[in-house]
């Protein structure tokens, strides 16, 4: 048969020599190695005190934004939703009152948003989905929970918290 | 007998006693640190500094636990097996003479439990009972895989115990004594240890006892790979941690007797010509005397942490088809230089 790859090796099994049947060199080779790591740099992070840099583009938790008048951007298109290879993303629209306007930025707005994280894959998609640059992935890690109701985040756990756009521009 | 001598000799055991719980507890701890560092890690280190509270922890854990006796187990040899095994690990420590003797006012404190004449048998004795508990243990807890580690528990010490006790005889022939106290004290000084006129036997029996103590590369009672925990598979809580406790004390005690046999004790080099009175020598032969100890069990462990373990026909192939040859031969090897040193340079 042709081999598959050229990665082929032919053991070869000898009977073990003098030197070898008495185990001794190679334990003693053994042993220095192991006796170098003792004296080595140790990688390990000591992770609640230290914490390794995330990088640029790591993406985490959801958070759904708000515009300069802290308005809530998302418009319930759907488009999110739509995208999301996992299916995570569910929602129900409403529309938008009179007196509801300092609430929510267009005429539709998304009255339940849940993202459920145990599905969720935080490919990103649904970032790039979005026309309304309503959701982004700039959150923390998801934590861990103990039941599976607890990994549906609604609008409480999304929604980014209010904050004064003078400030941010100062 | 008068009372001093009891409440001296009880003073001295509970010291021993105390001495042996505390290091095994902290070989625990040491055995993980140094695998961490082995491995490019810390271990341990979130209890106390650098994790020094860990194995009072892990003690309070044990005890805590469920205690599961199985349906299918024999009761009363299930709790008899960790029984022995800690008391014959506990007792085996009576024979090494740790130091000295202390001089205090005019009473005269010898640093050793019991001078018995025929020490060495007495330690071999005990090794061999203790071989009891995991025997116990394993056969009464009815699981398959823990009759497995206690059958290989069992035979493997007795191939080893041979190979020990010829390279022990080898010792013997040069030091013309059974008795550890005066084992310990014919090698006074440096040049007079007895690794220097018996390396071969210290070896054979550095490796036998590496097998007497189921440590890797000869753990194969317990191998979690094949048996799930050997001959403890059944066991919780602190029959377990008697079991594990066991085990590092008869490493502490084999570290001691090799440091007693081969490695000259609580003697150390000069010891005799810096002008110091009997009791400092004394102290200072103690200390020394645990530094050797802890560099064998460093040794063990540092063992543990390289080699993988051997497979049982090799572990018999080792034991019976090279170290009891090469023990018989050093038996001859010796008589023949003993006999020309004699002849000729005496
Ligand atoms: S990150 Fe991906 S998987 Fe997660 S909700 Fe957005 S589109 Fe769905
Ligand atoms: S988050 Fe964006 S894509 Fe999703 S429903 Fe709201 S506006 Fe549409």
């Amino acid at each position: 048969m042709q081999p598959l790859s050229n990665r082929k090796k032919v053991l070869e099994q000898k009977p073990m020599n003098f030197m070898e049947r008495i185990y001794f060199p190679a334990i003693i080779k053994g042993l220095s190695i192991t006796l170098r790591h003792f004296f080595k740099k140790i990688p390990t992070i000591k992770y609640p005190e230290q914490q390794r840099p995330y990088s640029k583009n790591f993406r985490g938790q959801h958070s759904l934004k708000r515009d300069e008048e802290g308005r809530e951007r998302c418009t319930a298109c759907g488009l999110c939703a739509l995208s999301c290879p996992a299916e995570a993303i569910t929602m129900i629209a409403a529309e938008r009152t009179k007196e509801e306007e300092h609430l929510y930025r267009e005429e539709k707005y998304a009255a339940v948003y849940e993202i459920n994280m145990l599905r969720c894959i935080f490919c990103g998609l649904c970032e790039e989905a979005c026309p309304k640059e309503a959701i982004y992935l700039d959150g923390p890690h998801v934590t861990a929970d103990y039941l599976r109701k607890d990994f549906i985040y609604g609008k409480d756990k999304l929604v980014e918290p209010k904050f004064d756009i003078t400030k941010l521009n100062s | 007998m008068e009372w001093s001598f009891v409440i001296e000799k009880f003073a001295l055991v509970t010291i021993v006693f105390v001495v042996t719980l505390v290091i095994a507890m902290y070989s625990t701890l040491a055995e993980r640190k140094i695998a961490g560092f082995m491995q490019d890690r810390y271990g341990p280190d979130r209890a106390g500094i650098f994790g020094l509270l860990q194995p009072l922890c892990d003690g309070g854990k044990f005890f805590f636990k469920e205690e599961i006796i199985p349906a299918g187990a024999h009761k009363t040899l299930f709790i008899i097996g960790p029984t022995i095994a800690i008391i014959t690990a506990c007792i085996s420590s009576a024979v090494i003479p740790w130091g000295q003797s202390l001089t205090i006012g005019d009473r005269v404190i010898s640093l050793q439990v019991a001078d018995v004449n025929v020490g060495i048998l007495y330690m071999f004795g005990v090794v061999a009972l203790g071989v009891y508990g995991i025997m116990l243990g394993g056969w009464a807890s009815n699981n398959k895989f823990s009759l497995m580690g206690a059958i290989r528990a069992a035979s493997q010490s007795i191939s080893y115990e041979i190979a020990m006790g010829l390279s022990i005889i080898a010792l013997l022939m040069v030091t013309q004594s059974l008795s550890l106290k005066e084992i310990v004290g014919q090698q006074s000084g440096f040049v007079n240890w007895n690794i220097w006129s018996q390396p071969l036997g210290f070896i054979i029996f550095m490796v036998c006892a590496f097998a007497e103590c189921n440590r890797v590369p000869f753990d194969l009672p317990e191998c979690e790979t094949e048996l799930v925990g050997g001959y403890h598979t059944e066991y919780s809580s602190m029959k377990l941690g008697l079991y594990m406790f066991s085990e590092y004390i008869n490493m502490f005690v084999s570290s001691a007797l090799m440091a007693a046999l081969y490695f000259g004790g609580y003697n150390f080099p000069f010891m005799n010509d810096f002008g110091l009175s009997q009791n400092w020598i004394t102290i200072i032969g103690v200390c020394i005397f645990f530094i050797k100890i802890f560099a064998f069990i460093f040794f063990f462990m540092w063992v543990r942490w390289t080699l993988p373990r051997f497979r049982y026909d090799q572990l018999m192939n080792l034991g019976w088809k090279m170290l009891i040859p090469l023990a018989i031969a050093n038996i001859v090897l010796t008589g023949i230089i003993t006999l020309i040193k004699d002849t000729y340079f005496s």
